[in-house]
């Protein structure tokens, strides 16, 4: 029971620090409450993917869920009036319609590897395609923002972004939310039998598993926390972009920073936000305040994170593929004198 | 907005066709890469925006144009063998996907290197070649250029594949990569030429984009996810089907952005490549493996 003596500890740290950023960083808790915000709200899209991510259905897919949830639920308030209350679920709900239209015909066909990421990367691209030629609604490639709703915070219009410490609570339920799904489907049948399909379609067909009705079950869970997640990082953004939210990088980044953390523990998605968000970060506030680097690159400079970000990623996939948490607790496993456990990360 | 069958409807339809060389050749690579080696470099247009640049800056510091072309075919098919060596050599046994992956860090790397050394500026040589006027429809010559250029690549290619021992040692790998090497054919030579020869046919595409297209570091996401699509379209590791992928899907954006908007165009391609591949997962011409 590791995970839950973790929460005990870890809840309540959670919960207190706004606090403790309070204490510590006074000036400028805005900043790190940010931070912290964007990196629950990434961890909870990531846990998203990664429920799909750790049966071998690697979706480049993800992010036309994210844009839909964002898009959907910022369109419907501006042009319908719609509560984001109600909004949320609609764009919920078109994100699951997509995912099964082309899940379906994906798992039953016996889509998978290569194909299967290369599918839904062409998704992505549709999506945003959609969304940049509907540029009279949604400002295309500009993007568009959710329309103000009074001044400050609004429950009607879901609009929370002025107050950091309640955007950081509702994102950290959100969070919890989503590890809650994970730790549900990881005790359910499903898993036991989506584990089968990943490692052997047909032999798990033929005991009795229907693969594809397995797989539409957790892509429809998976992409409507996508959607989730892409609505709330709209509504505290308060602008969304068809580069920021939908699109190819935003699906590339997704299973990245999940490999980079770790597939197959719940917490793995999370360690991968924190370190690409703070990573990221780091080097965009060492690199502004670095005369040397600005003198010899100027503006350029923003895109030594991504140079440093591929350059990770490569090496991780090479030399550490179950991701930082996962080989952390690989070896402390190994360390540990108690019976290693069946190991439940199976790599091809 | 309209869409009539007249004299642009048949411009456009011809300007797809020039398109659809460009196309191919840039699939092509992919193709071959896909074929024998059993890997999907998502970092594909990056390399192509690497040959670019490199013909872009050795035309400017007043290499020939012909000269800087060669150099940049060079330059790419090095850097394809590099790829392999460096960072598809490790991956070779784990999970095709993470294959896939690692190339996906490329292509953040290789972006993020252009944005830092060249900037962010859209750059373009400068040279117009003009265009040819037929009956009203107009067709720049840099596109009749490439078609043509593109058709005589895959000319070449084929009869290199079908002729020479090492283009049959390649197809013989790409069919039965277990049994070869108990044949004698040295694997990891074959792949290294390969991923060179993959290479060097996006450092031709980029000559051929050069003329055509502004370089900026972000091209490959214009082109990437376009290559991917006609590769899986026409059959991963299918030459010929490539090339009628590349035209069908060329028909589409040129028909579809004359009659609507460019990214309608787009749009409808990719929506017609998904639909497709629910009916025949293995793409046109591909064989199931």
């Amino acid at each position: 029971m590791r995970v839950s003596r973790t929460a005990l500890i870890g809840l309540p740290i959670l919960i207190a620090l706004p606090l403790i950023v309070h204490l510590l960083f006074g000036g400028s808790e805005k900043y790190y409450l940010h931070l912290l915000i964007q990196i629950l709200i990434w961890s909870f899209i990531y846990t998203g993917w990664s429920l799909m991510g750790r049966f071998g259905l690697t979706s480049l897919g993800h992010g036309a869920f994210t844009g839909i949830g964002a898009y959907a639920t910022v369109l419907l308030w501006n042009y319908a009036g719609l509560t984001p209350w109600l909004g949320v679920p609609v764009a919920m709900v078109i994100a699951v319609v997509v995912a099964l239209l082309v899940g379906y015909p994906c798992f039953h066909m016996r889509i998978t590897g290569h194909y299967f990421a290369l599918l839904t990367l062409a998704l992505t691209e549709f999506i945003r395609l959609c969304i940049v030629g509907l540029r009279d609604y949604t400002g295309g490639s500009l993007g568009t923002q959710p329309r103000r709703y009074g001044d400050g915070v609004s429950l009607y219009a879901m609009q929370f972004e002025p107050d950091r410490v309640l955007s950081y609570y509702i994102v950290l339920t959100l969070w919890l939310v989503g590890l809650y799904i994970w730790w549900r489907v990881d005790r359910s049948m499903d898993r036991f039998a989506l584990d089968a399909a990943s490692q052997d379609e047909e032999a798990a067909a033929s005991v009795g598993i229907n693969v594809t009705r397995e797989k539409l079950k957790v892509t429809a869970i998976s992409a409507a926390m996508c959607a989730l997640g892409g609505a709330i990082y709209g509504q505290y953004q308060m602008y969304i972009g068809p580069d920021t939210i939908a699109g190819l990088s935003v699906s590339l980044n997704i299973v990245f920073a999940c490999i980079a953390g770790g597939l197959w523990v719940m917490l793995g998605p999370t360690v991968g936000a924190v370190f690409t968000q703070v990573l990221s970060e780091v080097l965009r506030v060492s690199m502004q305040s670095s005369v040397t680097l600005q003198a010899l690159f100027g503006s350029a400079v923003l895109a030594l994170d991504t140079l440093i970000y591929g350059l990770l990623l490569i090496l991780f996939i090479i030399y550490m593929p179950k991701g930082i948490l996962g080989a952390l607790l690989e070896k402390r496993e190994k360390t540990s004198s108690a019976p290693t456990p069946p190991s439940r990360a199976v790599l091809r | 907005m309209d869409c009539q069958l007249d004299i642009f409807f048949l411009e456009a339809v011809l300007n797809g066709l020039l398109l659809a060389g460009l196309l191919a050749l840039l699939a092509l690579g992919l193709n071959l890469i896909f074929g024998v080696i059993d890997v999907v470099w998502i970092c594909y247009a990056e390399l192509v925006m690497i040959g670019m640049y490199g013909i872009y800056y050795a035309h400017k510091g007043g290499v020939p144009l012909l000269l800087a072309a060669l150099f940049g075919i060079l330059l790419v098919a090095l850097a394809g063998a590099v790829l392999h060596q460096v960072v598809i050599r490790p991956v070779l046994d784990s999970a095709p996907i993470n294959q896939l992956l690692v190339t996906g860090g490329v292509l953040f790397f290789l972006q993020a290197a252009a944005t830092m050394a060249f900037g962010v500026d859209f750059r373009n040589l400068g040279i117009r070649f003009g265009s040819i006027t037929l009956a009203d429809m107009s067709f720049s010559y840099s596109r009749i250029i490439t078609f043509g250029v593109a058709l005589a690549a895959m000319l070449v290619l084929w009869l290199f594949l079908s002729r020479t021992y090492v283009g049959i040692a390649i197809r013989a790998i790409a069919q039965d990569r277990q049994i070869m090497p108990l044949m004698g054919v040295d694997q990891r030579r074959i792949y290294l030429i390969t991923s060179a020869i993959g290479g060097g046919l996006a450092g031709l595409a980029a000559a051929l984009m050069v003329l055509q297209y502004d370089i900026y570091p972000q091209i490959g996401l214009q082109f990437g996810p376009l290559i991917f699509m006609i590769c899986v379209l026409g059959g991963l590791g299918s030459l010929i089907g490539g090339f009628v992928a590349a035209f069908i899907i060329s028909e589409f954006i040129a028909i579809g952005g004359s009659c609507f908007a460019t990214e309608w165009g787009y749009a409808i391609a990719f929506l017609f490549f998904m639909v497709v591949i629910f009916i025949r997962p293995q793409g046109l011409f591909g064989g199931r493996s």
